[in-house]
Formats: C-alpha cells, sequence, structure tokens
C-alpha cells in the first residue's frame, strides 16, 4: 500500500511539473514582454538593454527556474487588466465557482443515488424507463443549451429568477458569498441546474448499471437466501458496493465539471473562475491564464490522487497487485 | 457481393437492429442529416459565405408564421441579415465534418498508441497509459479549451478565423485519443495471448503484421461502438469550443457559433436564431448517442467507464 501511495505523489509530482512547463512556454511565448512594457516609441538598443536587464537572454532553464521560484511563492506575474497580482485575481474569483460547483454537486448526488438505486431495483417500471430514456435526451443537450433556455423560460418568459451575476454578496474574511442572501440564492438556481443537467443522467446510468450487476452478484444471492429484509440488502450490502466505481468516476468527472463550469459562467456572466478564464483568453492576459492553468491543473491533480488513493485504501484488490488498472 | 449482402441479412446486427423501432429512427435521423451536410450547396436556398446575401436591413426577421416574417426566409434571418435555414445547413456541414474528422483522427492515433502499448507493453505502455490517465483527468473539453484559448492568443483572431475547421479537428482529435489507446489495449491484451496470435508469430511474421492484420480485426467490434460515441463527444466539442468564440468564427459559423451569436439577441426577443440551430444539434447528437447505445448493447464489448 505505502509503494503505491508513494507511485500516485511521484505520479502526480511529474504531472504538476509538465503543467508548470506548459505555462511557462505560454508564458515565454505568448506576446513579448518587452512590447507590451515598452510600447512603440522604444529605441532598439534599449529594448536589448531591457531584455538584458529582465534576464530574457539568459538560457531557457534558468529562465525555468526564475518562473518556478516566484511560482512556488505564489507570484506568477500581474494581470495585464486587473493591474493586481494574477493570484489574488483567481482568490477573488475562486469562491464564485466553488459555491456553484458545490450546490450543483449536492443537486447531481442527491438526485442520481435515488433515482440510480430505483431503476437498478426496479428496471422494467415505467419510470425506470422514462428515466432511461431522459438521461439520453439529457446528454445530448450541451450545457449551453440548457443554460438558454432556462434562461429563456424563467428570467425572460417568466421573470421569476435572474439571468446573470451573483447578487447580492456577503463579505466574509474575503470569502464572497452568496449563501447568505435570498437574492444570492435565487442567482445560484438557474446556473447550479445548467451546470448539474450535463452530470446527473450520466451518473443515473452509472449508478443503474453498476447496481444491477451487483445485484447479479454471488454474495447478494446469498444474502437474500440468508432471508435479510430486502431494504438491508439494497442499501447496506448492494449500494456500498456500487459505491467504489462511482467514486473513480466522480473524481474524473470534476474535470468535466470545471470545464463546464467555463460554460455556465459564460452564458450567467457569472463572475467566478472560468468567466475570468474566458476574458484572460480574449484580453490575452497571459499572467491570468497560466495562474488559472496552474490552480485548475493542482486542483485537478490533488483530486484525482487523492481519490486514487481513497479507491486503493477501500479496494483491496488494488493494494494486492498494486497499480491502479 | 450478393454472398456478403446475405452473410449480412442474417447476421445478429441486421436482425436487432430490424426489430429495434429506436435504431432504425434515430439511424434515418442521421442519414438525412448527413444527406442534408453533404448536399448542402444544392439544397439550401441561399448561400450564406456569399457576402451578397448579408443585408443588414433584413437582420433579425422572424419565421415566416410569425409577424413581421417572410416566405422568403423560411426560418428568419440571424444577426447579419443571412437566411437562418440556410446558414443552419452550412453549420450542420462544418459540424459534422468536425465531427467526423476529429474521429477519424483520434481514432488513428488512438489505434496506433493502443496496438504498440498492448502489443509492446514495458515502458512504452506505461508511459502512453499515464499520458492517458493524466488527459482524461483533465477531461476532454478541459483539454480542447486549453489548446485553442494557447493558439488563439498566440496567433490572434485573424489568422484563428481562416484555419478553423483543421485546428478543430485537430484540437479535438489530440484531446479525445486516449478513450480509444484504452480500450485498444485492452483488446489486445484480450487477444495476444490467443493460440492464432502465437500461430502467427511461430510461423514467422513480424510485430507488425501481426498486430495490424491479426489482432486489429478481432479489436473491431469495440472501436466500432467507442466511435459512435466519440461522434457525438466531438460534436459536443466543437459546438462548446464555438460557443465560447473558440472555434469556429461567425463568417462561417458551425452550430455552436450560430447559437451564440443568437444568445445576444435572445433578450430581444429574437429566439429563434438560438432555437433552431439548437433544435438541430440535440437531434444530431441524440440520434448518434441513440445508435451508439444500441451497438453497444447489441456488440456488448467491455469499454472503459469515464
Amino acid at each position: 500500500m505505502f509503494a503505491f501511495v508513494v507511485r500516485r505523489i511521484v505520479q502526480a509530482l511529474i504531472v504538476v511539473f509538465v503543467i508548470s512547463i506548459i505555462s511557462f512556454a505560454i508564458k515565454n511565448n505568448v506576446g513579448d514582454p518587452i512590447r507590451q512594457i515598452t510600447g512603440v516609441s522604444v529605441s532598439e538598443k534599449e529594448r536589448d538593454e531591457l531584455r538584458e536587464k529582465l534576464g530574457l537572454n539568459d538560457p531557457v532553464y534558468i529562465q525555468y527556474f526564475r518562473f518556478m521560484k516566484k511560482a512556488v511563492q505564489g507570484d506568477f506575474g500581474i494581470s495585464y487588466f486587473y493591474k493586481k497580482p494574477a493570484v489574488d485575481v483567481i482568490i477573488a474569483k475562486a469562491p464564485a465557482t466553488i459555491e456553484l460547483v458545490l450546490v450543483s454537486s449536492f443537486i447531481i448526488v442527491f438526485l442520481s443515488v435515488p433515482l440510480g438505486i430505483y431503476s437498478a431495483i426496479y428496471p422494467k417500471k415505467l419510470f425506470s424507463r422514462f428515466l432511461m430514456g431522459g438521461s439520453i435526451v439529457g446528454v445530448s443537450i450541451p450545457v449551453f443549451l440548457t443554460a438558454i433556455v432556462l434562461i429563456y423560460i424563467f428570467s425572460i418568459q417568466l421573470g421569476w429568477l435572474p439571468s446573470y451575476g451573483r447578487g447580492e454578496l456577503v463579505n466574509i474574511n474575503g470569502w464572497q458569498t452568496g449563501f447568505l442572501t435570498v437574492s444570492g440564492w435565487k442567482h445560484l438556481i438557474l446556473p447550479s441546474v445548467s451546470l448539474s443537467s450535463i452530470m446527473l443522467p450520466l451518473f443515473i446510468r452509472l449508478i443503474r448499471s453498476e447496481m444491477m450487476e451487483v445485484l447479479e452478484s454471488e454474495y447478494i444471492k446469498y444474502a437474500w437466501a440468508k432471508g435479510l429484509d430486502k431494504y438491508r440488502v439494497w442499501f447496506v450490502h448492494a449500494f456500498k458496493n456500487t459505491l467504489l466505481p462511482v467514486i473513480t468516476v466522480g473524481g474524473v468527472q470534476l474535470g468535466i465539471t470545471i470545464a463546464f463550469t467555463i460554460l455556465t459562467e459564460t452564458v450567467f456572466q457569472w463572475q467566478g473562475l472560468g468567466f475570468l478564464f474566458m476574458e484572460a483568453v480574449e484580453r490575452s492576459d497571459t499572467s491570468l491564464l497560466i495562474a488559472y492553468l496552474m490552480f485548475v491543473g493542482i486542483v485537478m491533480v490533488v483530486v484525482n490522487t487523492l481519490v486514487d488513493i481513497i479507491y486503493g485504501l477501500v479496494n483491496p484488490t488494488i493494494r494486492v497487485t498494486g497499480s491502479g488498472k | 457481393m450478393m454472398d456478403k449482402i446475405s452473410k449480412f441479412r442474417s447476421s445478429y446486427l441486421w436482425y436487432s437492429f430490424k426489430n429495434d423501432k429506436f435504431a432504425i429512427a434515430s439511424f434515418l435521423v442521421f442519414m438525412l442529416l448527413l444527406i442534408i451536410a453533404v448536399f448542402a450547396p444544392l439544397i439550401s436556398p441561399y448561400n450564406p459565405y456569399s457576402p451578397d446575401n448579408i443585408f443588414i436591413l433584413n437582420a433579425e426577421m422572424p419565421p415566416f408564421w410569425i409577424d413581421g416574417g417572410s416566405k422568403e426566409f423560411l426560418l428568419g434571418t440571424d444577426d447579419q441579415g443571412r437566411d437562418l435555414l440556410s446558414t443552419m445547413i452550412y453549420g450542420l456541414r462544418i459540424s459534422i465534418m468536425i465531427g467526423i474528422g476529429a474521429v477519424l483522427l483520434q481514432a488513428i492515433l488512438g489505434i496506433i498508441i493502443g496496438l504498440i502499448s498492448g502489443y509492446v507493453g514495458g515502458k512504452i505502455d506505461s508511459f502512453f497509459m499515464r499520458l492517458a490517465d493524466v488527459q482524461l483527468s483533465f477531461s476532454y473539453l478541459m483539454v480542447a479549451i486549453f489548446l485553442s484559448a494557447i493558439f488563439k492568443a498566440a496567433f490572434g483572431v485573424g489568422t484563428f478565423g481562416e484555419v478553423a475547421v483543421p485546428f478543430l479537428i485537430i484540437v479535438i482529435g489530440l484531446a479525445q485519443w486516449p478513450q480509444y489507446a484504452r480500450t485498444v489495449r485492452a483488446s489486445v491484451l484480450a487477444e495476444k495471448e490467443k493460440e492464432y496470435v502465437q500461430a502467427a508469430r511461430v510461423t514467422g511474421f513480424g510485430s507488425v503484421k501481426i498486430m495490424w492484420s491479426h489482432i486489429l480485426p478481432n479489436c473491431l467490434s469495440p472501436i466500432f461502438v467507442l466511435s459512435t460515441i466519440q461522434v457525438a463527444n466531438a460534436v459536443m466539442s466543437e459546438a462548446a469550443l464555438s460557443f465560447l468564440g473558440l472555434g469556429m468564427p461567425v463568417t462561417r459559423p458551425s452550430l455552436g457559433s450560430l447559437i451564440n451569436s443568437g444568445f445576444e439577441y435572445i433578450f430581444s426577443g429574437s429566439w429563434w436564431i438560438t432555437a433552431f440551430p439548437g433544435i438541430v444539434l440535440v437531434i444530431l447528437v441524440l440520434s448518434v448517442n441513440m445508435l451508439g447505445d444500441w451497438l453497444r448493447d447489441t456488440l456488448n464489448p467491455k469499454l472503459y467507464k469515464g
């Protein structure tokens, strides 16, 4: 088990290293920093001097070490647009995205688990068939289209819910939360429903198929033969083993969820990281771009490594063979 | 030829297709969309790429059954005064072109990498599989968004517009190869221990020959199923990228960029610019997904989850 954990952590470090090289390459190659600093009316000689002074003529690996030294201290440079350190901008916008992901994760978990279990236990019932049909339609509707349709129905036609922004926020030690005001919650409904709309059908299908597989297995038959209560068999014996694959897939889906926050936040002008990222792309704000890339990259690496290790702890077969596959 | 047809007609695949109403319906719908896309220049009433057809005075005209619409533009016009129906037909063509192109690219990449990883094993195998793990953990959409954001920042919007189609094919292809590589590798691992492979090896065939003409044909059914699902994924990715403004430019819109340009006008009541391309996109993806579902149930290969 120890070797397995060490191997996973080494792998995570390699990935972070690769991400840092990509970030460094972007910073070095996209846009000329001298031109951005000086403007047009500066002679070639002065430019060369500035280039020398900023260390842009040093060998690439020295520049990379300098970049990493700053990056470890949380310094990715100044955002051209916000005129603030890129990390500060990221930290200021992160709560919006975290709250959005949190609420939609709740929606996904609290709906997909009961619905998935129900349609696995009663696969032939009308409601289960309806769920399966609905879920294939659900995965076929792009998340931005769901968002637009929701805006059209609930904001434009009915006028019940706001269509953009986060509403009134309460500042708790720099964490701008929308959880404490009615308007904050109202603004959260449409974005979080759209964000969960694509994951929900996937999870219902996944839980259903895993659960159906488990229900066919020997130990469940044995549990029935023992004469256990049906709820105990379903929810304790069967569901516990359904959770394993769901955890791993859940870890992988986090990447997709973050990708979808970019789409959702763009539609709802939700002032979070995804919206910030698209703004940074449009303005070619490289410092902000790489800060986002590193932030999201590290979050995903940490989550995936944790999920792998938890999976290894829960599932003994992996510990024995010592590999993740 | 007749022999092959009669063999196909007695196969389980054909039998299951014949008896599945949903499979037939989604196949017909997909074929119809494909035909419309291929023959777009013949079918569409106007050519949306010709500057003659851009009249700002005609902009945002509603469909013909609503007041203010005209029979000239059946589904109304978009924000630039182009006939929405024609623009959608050409947009469908671009979406399908990118979807199929990206799947071809990722299939080629994934099959080659998967074959080599599975057959050769060792260091090469663990390198590619770790790479696939990492890429999958970032999700194909995230990788595609990052790649195109970087390209866009590096080359500027002007050049980006000209090379958008091949560029999107490459970006989506590069972002999605791991699924193929994993699936192919898994079936290669199962096949390579079988006796026919050992027989081929004993006969003295080279590794490439064994991989290509002995193992690969036996791995085709998972590849087949995966390809259907991946076409749907690629079309969705393209739409997402275009919606974010990282894909097709407004001058040559795909369905995604049409939805994006319509979104700006939805608050002023011009719902049709978003709604019709949206419906076409959903029907396209849904028909491909349903075909994929049916294929998976019928061929029942071992696919990787997630």
